[in-house]
């Protein structure tokens, strides 16, 4: 990552848009419909709002917590262990062919 | 009589010894299933044949002598997010409706070893996420105190499954109060292990650095068994804990004499708590001091800010880990002209509209340019709340709370508004932020007649005297409403 990091306490963000919603919707795969669009437009815009308090926050120097845990680098031993059943995981598959799952295109035609 | 309403420790008992068979006890529970679930609607699947096998497995052991177990001939829900091989995990969800698992979840294996019989996999908010079990692509589960109002959520089939009868034992998962709000809503016990005492392998992943399995019951002792029965270290879920597991049953019954409880302040008296609640809980802290504890008022301020962090973090985590619903490997698929636009329309149609929020809100948070602000943020937030609560168990050996800030609301009251429904869970967020134990114990009723619930908070791995507080503030509850 090129951009240095922010400081910790920032000017709010702006609300949220319906272009930005737009834009998140097809970032997580999910065809929205105009109706939903505007739904989640005002009701994430809720959401944030309401984070304000925390955004708004003094953190610096506070460290980040990802996890509750302190575990680090859970090892297993490299040692050939029983698996899942392969036809039982493929005939959960909506689509299977020669042991594989099967997907729509993925490429273009070539030119 | 019917074994319906009994104990599972009575249960389990006189299966062991032989005075109760299994079989008779499965049937008993089945009836109750049979008489009242249609208006209540806890259950998705009930397992009656695969339970009625193993109920004549435990008898078959009794009659030659073996003991199968401490949970022998005991009737257990699963919430219907803890993968069965072979019998449908739907996580109420339309993207997984037809999907049988190709293994069990180590809960479910832990507790077949330990002789419990599961009888069925109980309704949920769509992947656990919500507060009203009203998001299910199954239709919501009533509350057994009265079918106007919601059981809670998201375990809301199994607090009521227990409430109602049908099982005097079940399992939810819990990412931000999915087990205590619906516990508390139902009249039950609900408790939230510490982060990484109960396997996860199994659990249909919703935000993996909070959930957290565990039980419901109708009384502390045997929320207490249960517990105990599949805790510890598995070496297939890598956030498992190494070190041996504390017991839950180890102090019950030996009063509170002497221990030190904090009134935490922020999560007692703050806005939106209502006073009859507040009550309770002052009344549970009367009774704590009564019985020889040390009671005083404690401030968390920073646990104020838990719900506004718990609403980036998990939704962050969340959109990360549905994105494996993608119609390749499980689940539907609608098809499309190519691969982008197959992904789009299974996720559209398979998701319902407050698991699209969420994978929104999360995308968003997780995004260039917003990530530091939000997601960064909340894990900064996250520091300031384990450094806070670290700082009361200085002084104090358990915490005290509400756990839900009313009784149950009624359907459809918060569906039309996300946050007001996020708002529930309040009291329940910071345990689970600080990956802490907590627990909520039936104290009373309210003026609706309907169950209160009282939190009551441990440090990590702090179980053994978070059970003995609770069975002592169970010892000295005021007349509750009841099982139904």
């Amino acid at each position: 990552m090129a951009a240095a990091a922010p400081p910790p306490t920032m000017a709010p963000m702006p609300a949220i848009s319906r272009a930005d919603v737009a834009h998140v919707a097809r970032l997580a795969r999910l065809d929205l419909t105009d109706d939903e669009l505007d739904q989640f437009t005002e009701q994430l815009g809720a959401v944030l709002e309401h984070a304000r308090d925390v955004e708004a926050l003094d953190t610096e120097g506070v460290a980040p917590t990802a996890h509750p845990l302190p575990l680090r680098n859970v090892l297993r031993s490299d040692v050939v262990r029983p698996s899942l059943e392969r036809d039982e995981v493929l005939a959960q598959a909506p689509e299977a062919e020669a042991d594989r799952f099967k997907v729509p295109r993925i490429l273009g035609e070539a030119p | 009589m019917s074994a319906a309403l009994s104990p599972a420790a009575d249960i389990a008992a006189a299966v062991r010894s032989g005075q109760r068979r299994a079989a008779d006890i499965l049937e008993e529970h089945l009836d109750a299933i049979a008489a009242r679930d249609g208006e209540i609607h806890a259950f998705n699947h009930v397992m009656t044949a695969a339970a009625q096998a193993d109920a004549a497995a435990v008898d078959s052991a009794v009659a030659a002598g073996r003991d199968p177990g401490p949970l022998a001939g005991v009737p257990v829900a699963l919430k219907d997010n803890l993968c069965t091989r072979g019998v449908p995990t739907t996580c109420s969800s339309k993207i997984l409706e037809s999907w049988l698992p190709p293994y069990d979840a180590t809960v479910v294996t832990r507790l077949r070893q330990a002789g419990a019989i599961l009888v069925g996999k109980t309704n949920l908010d769509e992947f656990a996420m919500g507060s009203s079990t009203e998001n299910s692509a199954n239709g919501p589960t009533h509350n057994p105190h009265d079918l106007a109002r919601v059981p809670g959520g998201s375990s809301g089939g199994s607090a009521a499954a227990v409430a109602a009868g049908f099982a005097p034992l079940a399992l939810g998962s819990d990412t931000g109060g999915s087990i205590r709000q619906p516990a508390a809503f139902c009249g039950v016990v609900g408790v939230k292990p510490t982060y990484g005492l109960v396997s996860r392998y199994g659990l249909v992943a919703f935000a993996s650095s909070l959930d957290q399995i565990g039980p419901f019951a109708r009384t502390v002792a045997d929320a207490a068994a249960l517990l105990d029965a599949m805790s510890g270290h598995d070496p297939c879920d890598s956030t498992s804990l190494p070190e041996d597991p504390p017991s839950a049953q180890a102090r019950l019954g030996q009063g509170v004499d002497g221990l030190r409880v904090g009134v935490i302040t922020e999560l007692t008296t703050a806005e939106g708590i209502d006073a009859e609640v507040v009550g309770r809980v002052r009344q549970a802290a009367d009774a704590l001091a009564a019985a020889g504890a040390k009671v005083e008022d404690v401030s968390v301020p920073a646990a104020v800010y838990g719900l506004s962090a718990y609403y980036l973090i998990a939704p962050a985590e969340a959109s990360s880990n549905l994105a494996r619903y993608d119609g390749v490997r499980y689940g539907l698929r609608v098809p499309g002209a190519d691969i982008t636009e197959m992904y789009g329309k299974t996720r559209a149609q398979g998701f319902g509209a407050e698991v699209k929020r969420r994978i929104m809100l999360g995308t968003y948070a997780l995004s260039a340019g917003y990530y530091d602000a939000y997601y960064g943020q909340a894990q900064r937030v996250r520091t300031l709340i384990i450094a806070d609560f670290d700082a009361a168990y200085a002084t104090f050996d358990v915490l005290l709370s509400a756990t839900t800030p009313t009784t149950a609301f009624e359907l459809g009251a918060k569906t039309a508004d996300p946050l007001s429904m996020y708002l529930s869970d309040l009291c329940t967020i910071p345990s689970n932020l600080a990956g802490h134990p907590a627990m909520t114990v039936p104290f009373g009723t309210g003026a609706d007649g309907m169950p209160i619930g009282v939190q009551l908070l441990a440090p990590a791995l702090g179980e053994t005297v978070m059970f003995q507080v609770a069975a002592a503030l169970e010892a000295a509850a005021p007349a509750g409403a009841g099982a139904r």
